[in-house]
């Protein structure tokens, strides 16, 4: 046993080095090049690392970046929340029903190619300049994917699993409730995280109009103010705050919801 | 523990995707009685299964019991061939569970008869287990449990020990023969394996080639218990089975253009 671990020990180590330290080379790099590129130009144009950084300071230490993460977060979990919780019902009814299907179909497959941007002017007619439409927007983001993801999994439920579960004494309801559903769970995630993606796309198109706090509107106001280098903070805030809540919802799933066949 | 009912195929013929599967096949099937489908690849046994099952509309008569099958139903346990079909959210005594939950029984007595049926099938160490903590051969004999606990009064089992290697199917076959007197159901097996039907039925059926495959022989296995295959019995039923699926598997590759007439 400990002979074997001292065997393998060696590899193992090498191996564990490259995976912890071969991203933080390749992020080195990545900054080592965007320098480089930054002493060819004006910094309006590619503002440096160290001039983004002593933005990120700037705006650190005067509560921007604070507020508007705060801000942004508050949007997307309240539009990516709203749009999972009715996505998930929905799209197990649609994928159920083969009726509802044929009746939403075409609207599923209508708006799931119309960007979020496109219905900024709308959201803000309808709902007016205030949360309501930028929620709104990111709701919308988020439906439309957690949906066809659900119906996919529903049709995916292997059909000798609803066929045991019949000859067990189950009716439809039951094996709606204790079959279909459970096995959609991988659904619900993969849903999930795609709408996740989804909202911080939006949040920035959402954040376009009359938004005084929030990721997207810093990269808006940065404009009025010729500060590039707040474009950069920003577009770094949005990047790392996805990887984060990715990540987040990652481990809630495996940890969660492992029994149910969660592979992420 | 469990009586065993009769199934009587009268005249059936299934027919899926406009395609005649199977016709007019007749079979009556003695209470308690073990009988194993033989036959070539894709010829219609799994939808003979899945008809008595309730699983698919048939033409003709399907009884059992004397009652016309309509539906799936608890009265016809099914072990499939994949053992995905258990709820991998659920512990083993969870999904042995399943079926008592729906008839109402107490959670003390379920959970009492899950160890019982979980014993019965040698997982009584694996009570709080996921099925994706089993082994194969673990797998489909919590299928069984889990099938058995409802006291079916028939069990259809399609190619159960299908996936499994050589000798966990040995073991597996000496256990279900076991399992099978204790509770005496009424057992259809389907197999590919001709030495599994010999060891375990009390008759081996072979059909025919498909579409529109029939019963082609019945075969009484007139062997006493424990069976083994070096019996000379046993030696002359199997090269007698090996023909009749030979001449039905070269039917298949004639249709197919993949051997010619008279070779
Ligand atoms: N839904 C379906 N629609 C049309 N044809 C089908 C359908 N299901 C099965 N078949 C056909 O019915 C025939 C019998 O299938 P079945 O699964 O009963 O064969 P089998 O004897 O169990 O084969 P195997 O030994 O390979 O499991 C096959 O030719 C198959 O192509
Ligand atoms: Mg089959």
């Amino acid at each position: 046993m400990t002979g074997k671990r001292r065997d393998t020990s060696g590899g193992s180590n090498s191996r564990t080095f490259l995976k912890t330290f071969s991203p933080i080379l390749s992020v080195l790099a990545g900054l080592a090049l965007w320098e480089a590129l930054s002493r060819q130009v004006l910094p309006l144009f590619l503002p440096s690392p160290l001039a983004t950084a002593r933005a990120a300071v700037e705006l650190w230490s005067d509560g921007t970046i604070v507020a508007a993460v705060a801000a942004s977060l508050r949007r997307i979990a309240i539009g990516w929340g709203l749009g999972v919780l009715l996505g998930i019902p929905l799209g197990i009814f649609m994928g159920s029903s083969v009726v509802v299907r044929r009746l939403l179909d075409p609207y599923i497959d209508f708006f799931r190619f119309i960007p979020p941007i496109a219905f900024v002017t709308l959201a803000i007619i309808w709902l007016g300049p205030g949360e309501a439409s930028k929620v709104g927007l990111i709701f919308y983001a988020t439906i439309f994917v957690v949906i066809v993801s659900m119906i996919a999994g529903v049709q995916a439920v292997n059909p000798a699993r609803i066929r045991a579960a019949a000859t067990l004494g189950a009716g439809r309801l039951r094996i709606l409730l204790t079959v279909v559903i459970p096995s959609t769970v991988p659904a619900m995630v993969t849903g999930a995280r795609l709408a996740m993606g989804n909202s911080f796309l939006t949040v920035v198109s959402a954040e376009i109009v009359a938004a005084q706090e929030g990721v997207g509107a810093l990269i808006w106001t940065a404009r009025n103010y010729g500060r590039t280098e707040w474009v950069f903070v920003g577009i770094i805030l949005l990047g790392l705050l996805g990887y984060l809540c990715d990540r987040l919802l990652r481990l809630c799933a495996t940890r969660f919801l492992k029994r149910y066949d969660v592979k992420t | 523990m469990v009586a065993g009912a009769a199934i009587d195929l009268e005249n059936i013929s299934i027919t899926l995707g406009g395609q005649p599967i199977v016709s007019q096949v007749n079979l009556s099937i003695k209470a308690g009685e073990f009988v194993c489908l033989l036959g070539p690849s894709g010829c219609g046994k799994s939808t003979v299964l899945n008809a008595i099952a309730g699983f698919l509309p048939v033409d003709g008569a399907i009884r059992v019991g004397g009652t016309a099958v309509r539906g799936p139903g608890v009265d016809r346990g099914v072990v499939f061939q994949n053992s995905d079909v258990l709820f991998p959210w659920l512990t083993a005594s969870e999904n042995v569970e399943y079926g008592p939950t729906i008839k109402g029984v107490a959670k003390r007595e379920r959970a009492e008869l899950a160890r019982r049926y979980l014993e019965l099938v040698g997982l009584g160490n694996a009570i709080d287990k996921f099925p994706s903590e089993l082994s194969g051969g673990m797998r489909q004999r919590l299928q069984m449990a889990r099938v058995l606990v409802n006291e079916p009064s028939v069990v259809l089992m399609d190619e159960p020990f299908g996936a499994l290697d050589a000798q966990t199917r040995e073991v597996m076959q000496v256990e279900l023969d076991r399992i099978w007197r204790a509770t005496k159901p009424t057992i259809v097996f389907v197999t590919h394996d001709i030495g599994e039907s010999i060891l375990l039925a009390d008759r081996v059926v072979t059909m025919t080639t498909g579409p529109s495959a029939k019963i082609k022989a019945v075969h009484d296995v007139d062997l006493s218990h424990p069976r083994t295959m070096s019996d000379p019995q046993a030696l002359t039923l199997q090269s007698t089975l090996r023909n009749e699926i030979g001449e039905e598997v070269s039917k298949v590759l004639r249709q197919q253009g993949l051997k010619e007439p008279g070779l």
